[in-house]
């Protein structure tokens, strides 16, 4: 069965500004999300995961590669992307930005069901998603601002504008990243929920490893602009290969492993590093010594969804 | 502040008196081990049964009921509760920065001045040099069409009195202190991923060196990785100028790591409060106990696939407004502890141990303290 979304060697460049280089924001990224399949995409800040988040929903045009949604490379006319995001839905990072300010809750909501002509019930069809977004009574929220409510409910307002449509597909970048873990608890049940029931597929980007580990049946770990280790949750994370995923599991609290901290320059999509891209900071090689680290590029992974795990290292396999 | 809204007894020892004894181990917020004689020198900040209401019309939303608490100088206190249960409101309340909609009663204060009371000029100077914030989703507060470099110039050169090239050279070391490139200083706030965003705005609140740093989930779009930097950061500031920190997050780990003491609020009110890593290890509060339950732990099979919540909601704007009229708890109708009792008497925060007060009937019981 073809997957429901997919890129492959994708990459979104932006253009240089005074000067510099222009930053390869993603850099060769190959990812399928199989039919009813969550996937997680775990990475640094500023590694790229909202960029291809937003490539995935064509809110941003890829310089190389290409999206397919059911096996079918995107189209980008306004007409096919509104087809297409029928059933694909992006939640937004940030839903201070996500959220027009003039709006009030219920209209926000609305304005997926309108745009697509669903305006049979479109109250019930707007509470019901306020509810299960945990904005209840949603009479009480319904006539909100988003001034007039917590940094949670705005980010529980804009869950719910996704979820009004009954998308097939949920890309969402960091959905619960400022909810407390009562709440969140709550949504990703919801998730999971919809996803036993209707066959819900979805990406969800997170820097939260143990949202992976709640929800997602696969993971893939993304460093400057590419995927350095993918795999089934348990194996990457519980068995991580990457160095650099090591690194990232290290640093949790309950690791009971000796926190690696990395040093060195932050990674700048506009001058990767040759070789491995990880060589400057690389615990590993630091260790080794290896040259070949330096020097010689790594193939992007395949990212093929039937390989318990793949790592892009020259030293572990 | 009107009598009739206390609710606890002043003689009740309560979470910020303002008089704990100097010799005691920073403390952040404690009535307990009060001493006739009470302590040298005010705290830095000592909050006061602070009341917040916002009201639209005819609706009311009473989303801070009665909040107190004192924090010195070098001292940290993290903030954690349930999504509404009034964090920001009271971070903001304490600095006037709410809406005009928003009625606060209760006391401020800031260095001995009523920060509720004072004058807007005074108050304005306040918030630019003493005292700053970082607001929560401050990722979209950036002004869009100035780089980041002049926005982070900007209070330098307003309250310092240095020239543009120390204010430049300040700004640089600022942004590679939370790790986004200073050569980016050109760039426009849209040309950043959203934790980079972030970390702009943590550099820009400690751009005038302010002495109390009020964070509002700064870290939220943060990886653990990039979050340890900018905790580090932060704790430096802490141990060695000894700035005050209140911090709210929703990651509890955070908080322990972070916060020498810990808030855990619901429904408006200090549900527990207490050393961070005490109250973590060893809630005496129910929903301070589910906050922690929900918290995932890689590797541990139970939570695999299965993500742990809190079942059932806050209590709506009016069954707020009854309960602070009335009696009961707030948590009750979601509490897998609740007994009879809990519908009908007054609940407030009493110790639960050393340094540390929850706000259950169950303490007194004495269960599990
Ligand atoms: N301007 C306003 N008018 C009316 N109600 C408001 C307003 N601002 C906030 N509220 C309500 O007050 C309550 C407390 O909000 P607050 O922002 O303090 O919550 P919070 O604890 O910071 O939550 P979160 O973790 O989601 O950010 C919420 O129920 C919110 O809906
Ligand atoms: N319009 C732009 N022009 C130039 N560079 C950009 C632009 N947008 C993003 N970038 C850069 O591209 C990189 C990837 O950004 P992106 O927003 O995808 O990161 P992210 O992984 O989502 O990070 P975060 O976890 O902080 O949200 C970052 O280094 C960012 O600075
Ligand atoms: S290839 Fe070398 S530098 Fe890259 S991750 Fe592996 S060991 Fe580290
Ligand atoms: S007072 Fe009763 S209802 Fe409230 S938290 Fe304690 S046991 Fe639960
Ligand atoms: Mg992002
Ligand atoms: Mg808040």
């Amino acid at each position: 069965m073809k997957p429901v979304l997919e890129v492959r060697d994708l990459m979104v460049t932006y253009p240089p500004r005074r000067g510099a280089a222009p930053a390869r924001a993603v850099d060769g990224v190959n990812l399928q999300v199989r039919r009813g399949e969550i996937v997680a995409l775990v990475g640094e800040s500023g590694c790229g995961k909202s960029t291809l988040a937003r490539a995935l929903v064509g809110l941003v045009k890829p310089t190389g590669g290409q999206v397919l949604g059911d096996g079918e490379p995107l189209g980008y006319s306004a007409a096919a992307l509104k087809a297409y995001r029928r059933h694909t839905q992006l939640v937004l990072q940030d839903p201070g930005g996500a959220l027009n300010p003039r709006q009030n809750v219920f209209d926000a909501v609305a304005e997926g069901p309108r745009l697509h002509g669903l305006t049979d019930r479109l109250g019930e069809r707007v509470h019901a998603a306020l509810a299960r977004a945990g904005l209840r009574p949603p009479e009480e929220f319904a006539g909100r601002f988003p001034h007039e409510m917590s940094g949670g409910q705005q980010q529980r307002v804009v869950i719910a504008g996704a979820l009004a449509l009954d998308p097939s597909v949920i890309v969402a970048d960091e959905p619960v990243a400022s909810l407390d873990a009562s709440v969140r608890g709550e949504i990703l049940k919801l998730i999971l929920e919809l996803r036993d029931s209707l066959g819900l597929s979805a990406l969800v980007v997170s820097h939260d490893l143990g949202l992976a580990w709640n929800i997602a049946d696969r993971v893939a770990v993304m460093y400057l602009g590419r995927i350095v280790e993918t795999g089934t949750v348990e194996e990457v994370l519980l068995r991580p290969k990457h160095p650099y995923t090591r690194a990232l599991l290290s640093v949790l609290p309950d690791s009971g492993e000796r926190p690696v901290l990395l040093t060195g320059e932050p990674p700048d999509p506009a001058a990767v590093p040759g070789g491995c891209r990880f060589h400057p900071r690389c615990p590993l090689r630091a260790a080794e010594q290896d040259t070949l680290c330096d020097s010689r590029d790594l193939p992007v992974l395949t990212g093929d969804p039937s390989r318990s795990s793949l790592a892009a290292c020259h030293l572990v396999h | 502040m009107t009598a009739r809204d206390r609710t606890r007894e002043p003689e009740t020892p309560v979470a910020a008196s303002g008089q704990d004894p100097a010799s005691e181990t920073p403390v952040a917020a404690s009535g307990q081990g009060r001493t006739p004689e009470g302590r040298s020198g005010t705290p830095m900040l000592d909050v006061r049964d602070l009341r917040v209401t916002y009201r639209n019309g005819e609706r009311a939303v009473p989303a801070v009921r009665g909040v107190s608490f004192t924090l010195d100088r070098g001292q940290t206190l993290g903030v954690a509760g349930e999504s509404g249960s009034g964090k920001s409101t009271m971070a903001l309340g304490l600095l006037r920065l709410l809406a005009p909609s928003a009625q606060v009663s209760g006391e401020v204060l800031f260095e001995g001045e009523d920060l509720l009371t004072t004058r807007w000029a005074r108050l304005r100077a306040v918030r630019w040099s003493a005292a700053s914030v970082v607001f929560q989703g401050a990722m979209s507060a950036l002004n869009p069409v100035r780089t980041i470099g002049e926005q982070i110039c900007e209070p330098i050169l307003l309250h310092e009195k240095v020239g543009q090239r120390a204010a430049r050279r300040r700004a640089a070391e600022l942004l590679d202190s939370v790790g986004v490139p200073s050569r980016r200083s050109g760039s426009y706030p849209h040309e950043f991923s959203g934790g980079q965003r972030q970390r702009i705005m943590i550099a820009m609140s400690l751009a005038c060196r302010p002495d109390l740093i009020i964070a509002d989930e700064p870290t939220t779009a943060l990886d653990v990785m990039v979050q340890a930097q900018v905790l580090e950061l932060l704790g430096e500031l802490v141990r060695e100028s000894g700035i005050g920190v209140i911090m709210i997050s929703h990651d509890l780990s955070v908080l322990s790591h972070m916060c020498e003491r810990l808030a855990v609020m619901y429904a408006g009110r200090i549900a527990e409060i207490g050393p961070s890593r005490q109250l973590i290890a060893e809630p005496r509060h129910p929903y301070t106990r589910a906050l922690g339950r929900a918290f995932p732990t890689i590797g541990d099979p139970a939570s695999r696939l299965a993500p742990a919540g809190l079942p059932g909601d806050p209590p709506t704007p009016p069954e707020l407004a009854r309960l602070s009229e009335g009696r009961g708890c707030a948590f009750e109708p979601r509490c897998s502890e609740a007994v009879a009792a809990c519908r009908t008497e007054t609940v407030e925060l009493w110790p639960s141990g050393p340094r540390r007060e929850a706000a259950c009937l169950r303490v007194l019981e004495g269960s599990g303290t």
